[in-house]
């Protein structure tokens, strides 16, 4: 596998569904992260409600943009064109009319052309990241894509699966949480975010990475190539052009809002709290 | 659609008599725009409305922000990309200097002065030599350029310009002072205006081009002003400044009529701004009414609160449509005048309303610096001054009026 001429294009997948839920914590807006709590630095835009009848999250009305990480999967693809590594920069995203906005968003960053599978309706309701990722794999080879970057988890659902599963129905090596990525001959070095700290893996190609927050600072577009994207062209696809079944296996019972906050007791020592520690059944 | 409601023959002749592209289009802006907008929003909320404040404490030139904004294209939006700049329509333009003026006022109206009163008559009555000296350098956000027709004894009354130029030789030489020149202290090149034949009065102005700094020019101190304190403002003084005979811009005599026609559009960048520090004031009015509790509830429960916003919310939206059809008239190359002028007095007057009615709805916190309500309402000000007072907008207006009404 050589570098530049060969590698023909960089898919760059876009997960444009829901919330813009930047805050913290994130538990207080997005009902559907029960137990964990996420610090992100941005700013809060938008209340997260839940519907009424519990199936979800209200969606209508409220206004989709491209998942935060996404955007610096784009940026880094649009890097590796302008380093004149990569050939061609294809942005993808599955949804309904509406992610077209968001296609069109990458194109005016820089991509050469976008591809929109068509799924609305009940099946985007229960689309989860193995349907995603089947999409991707089928697209993928269709495309004779040499290298996949995704953002490493989608704001709204916080899955952090699609860019591993897409790389295991590939067979291809993957580098996830990547702060840091460059193509050395026909190998991608990729240093990864991990709990311990940093890990540098060399991966070869074709491969599947996800962004980090750290992998780069998205540019805005300019007022040129957002007039540029206009003339780009999206393809239209459906997932059963792909060969893909996008029914889902999982089914969800409820969607709640995370239980309110209660006031806390003060104590006046160790032992105190110890006790009431005990008391509540945490120790 | 429109066209469901009218017979088409009036369809047509309404869109005609309007002089706008599409009917539709006044209740949608097309896709390009609205990325257009959507990235300007974006960047404005996130590299200006941070440091917009300590900008304004500091009366600092948000140089790298213009920069990045001429990487962008938006210092030079309707210059054609054979020159260097964006290329787009001016109601593309108009919408960039809202939403950049609603994260920071300042950097609003750098933005318009260079896009509008700089660039703007050099793009218009410029030769192709000029237009590539003073235009593409221009394009950038290196280089920012600046407007010299005010002085300090004529403002409003621009015919009586006492700065003079007469020829000596192949050069001229330019002697007067120009007051209230925005951008000065940061610019690379102003559009002077200069009496070269007294006698003819208005018809004896012509436009110069000088570049900064020059030997013969030089810059008054920075003006102590109320708001948008992070552009400069100062006079220029001209003493015995020689130019070239080729840094004319048009003809001799031209100069009240490229003054007039460049401030003609220039105001509608001036709306624009005004109608981003309106917007930013309803912002800050509208949250705040969210959050603050008083009498049990948030304040925006009051029924006194609740007609504020929707007061301030429709002076808003009704300017802004003035400006964009004003927009759309000068891209359709279709008289403008009469509504451009409509939408400045309409946009500035809103502003002012709004962020006065802005401080009120945040009460003590509004007369505070914690809040960005003082500096919307010390920003608001200037718009109802500068490039035509409200006075001289309804002169225009009024000026047209009576002509569509003549016996």
């Amino acid at each position: 596998m050589h570098r530049s001429s060969e590698v023909k294009h960089v898919a760059s997948y876009l997960n444009t569904r829901g919330c813009e839920c930047f805050g913290q914590p994130c538990e207080s807006h997005c009902p559907v992260l029960t137990d964990r709590t996420i610090h992100v630095q941005l700013k809060t835009f938008i209340k997260i409600r839940v519907k009424p009848d519990r199936t979800g999250v209200v969606t209508d009305g409220v206004k989709h943009s491209m998942n935060p990480f996404c955007e610096i999967a784009v940026e880094e693809a649009i890097k590796l064109k302008e380093k004149k590594l990569v050939k061609e920069v294809v942005a993808v995203s599955c949804g309904p009319q509406q992610v077209q906005e968001t296609i069109r968003t990458a194109l005016a960053m820089g991509a050469d052309r976008g591809i929109h599978v068509e799924v609305s309706g009940k099946d985007y309701e229960t689309l989860g990241p193995l349907q995603v990722s089947k999409i991707f794999a089928a697209l993928a080879k269709k495309e004779q894509a040499d290298l996949i970057i995704l953002g490493k988890q989608a704001i709204d659902d916080d899955c952090n699966q699609t860019g591993q599963i897409t790389a295991a129905l590939l067979d291809w090596p993957q580098g996830t949480f990547a702060s840091e990525m460059t193509l050395e001959a026909d190998k991608l070095k990729v240093v990864r975010e991990v709990d311990g700290g940093l890990e540098t893996i060399k991966i070869n190609l074709p491969a599947v990475v996800t962004a980090d927050l750290r992998l780069n600072t998205p540019r805005y577009a300019t007022l040129p190539n957002i007039m540029k994207a206009k003339k780009k062209k999206i393809a239209n696809v459906k997932p059963a052009d792909l060969g893909v079944d996008v029914c889902s296996r999982l089914e969800v019972l409820k969607v709640d809002e995370p239980p309110q906050r209660q006031a806390g007791v003060k104590v006046e020592t160790v032992d105190d709290l110890v006790g009431k520690l005990k008391e509540a059944g945490r120790v | 659609m429109s066209s469901a409601l009218l017979p088409s023959s009036r369809l047509t002749s309404v869109a005609r008599w309007h002089g706008i592209r599409c009917l539709s289009q006044l209740a949608e802006l097309p896709e390009l725009h609205q990325m257009m907008r959507q990235t300007c929003r974006d960047y404005a909320q996130k590299e200006l409305a941070p440091i917009a404040a300590q900008l304004d404490k500091d009366h600092k030139f948000p140089a790298k922000q213009v920069q990045e904004l001429g990487a962008m294209g938006v210092m030079a939006v309707e210059v054609p990309e054979s020159l260097g700049g964006a290329g787009m329509d001016y109601l593309a333009y108009c919408l960039a200097v809202e939403e950049l003026s609603r994260g920071c006022a300042s950097t609003g109206v750098i933005v318009s002065v260079n896009n509008s009163l700089y660039l703007g008559p050099i793009l218009k009555f410029g030769t192709e030599e000029q237009k590539k000296q003073w235009i593409t350098p221009f394009t950038t956000g290196e280089k920012v350029g600046c407007f010299a027709l005010s002085e300090p004894g004529n403002g409003s009354d621009a015919g009586a310009a006492s700065t003079l130029a007469h020829q000596e030789g192949d050069e001229w030489v330019l002697n007067g002072t120009k007051a209230w020149i925005t951008n000065c202290w940061d610019a690379s090149a102003t559009v002077v205006f200069a009496t070269t034949d007294k006698s003819l009065k208005h018809k004896g102005i012509s436009a110069f081009l000088v570049p900064m700094p020059h030997p013969g020019l030089s810059l008054g101190k920075k003006e102590d002003k109320l708001g948008i304190r992070a552009s400069s403002t100062a006079n220029i003084i001209l003493e015995d400044c020689r130019i070239p005979l080729g840094n004319m811009l048009g003809d001799r005599g031209m100069g009240f009529k490229i003054a007039m026609q460049t401030l003609d559009s220039g105001r509608l960048g001036i709306a624009a701004q005004a109608l981003g520090i309106a917007q930013a004031a309803l912002d800050c009015a509208a949250d705040y009414a969210h959050k603050r509790t008083a009498f049990g509830a948030p304040i925006g429960k009051l029924q006194a609160i609740q007609f504020k916003l929707a007061d301030m919310a429709l002076a808003i939206e009704s300017a802004r449509l003035l400006t964009w059809r004003a927009a759309m008239l000068r891209d359709a190359k279709k008289p403008f005048t009469k509504e451009a002028a409509m939408a400045k007095l309409g946009a500035s007057e809103a502003a002012t309303f709004v962020s006065h009615q802005a401080i009120q709805v945040l009460g003590g916190m509004g007369y505070v610096t914690d809040m960005p309500a003082e500096r919307h309402y010390r920003d608001a000000r200037i718009t109802e001054i500068y490039e035509g007072t409200s006075e001289i907008q309804r002169l225009v207006i009024a000026n047209k009026i009576l002509k569509e009404y003549q016996q």
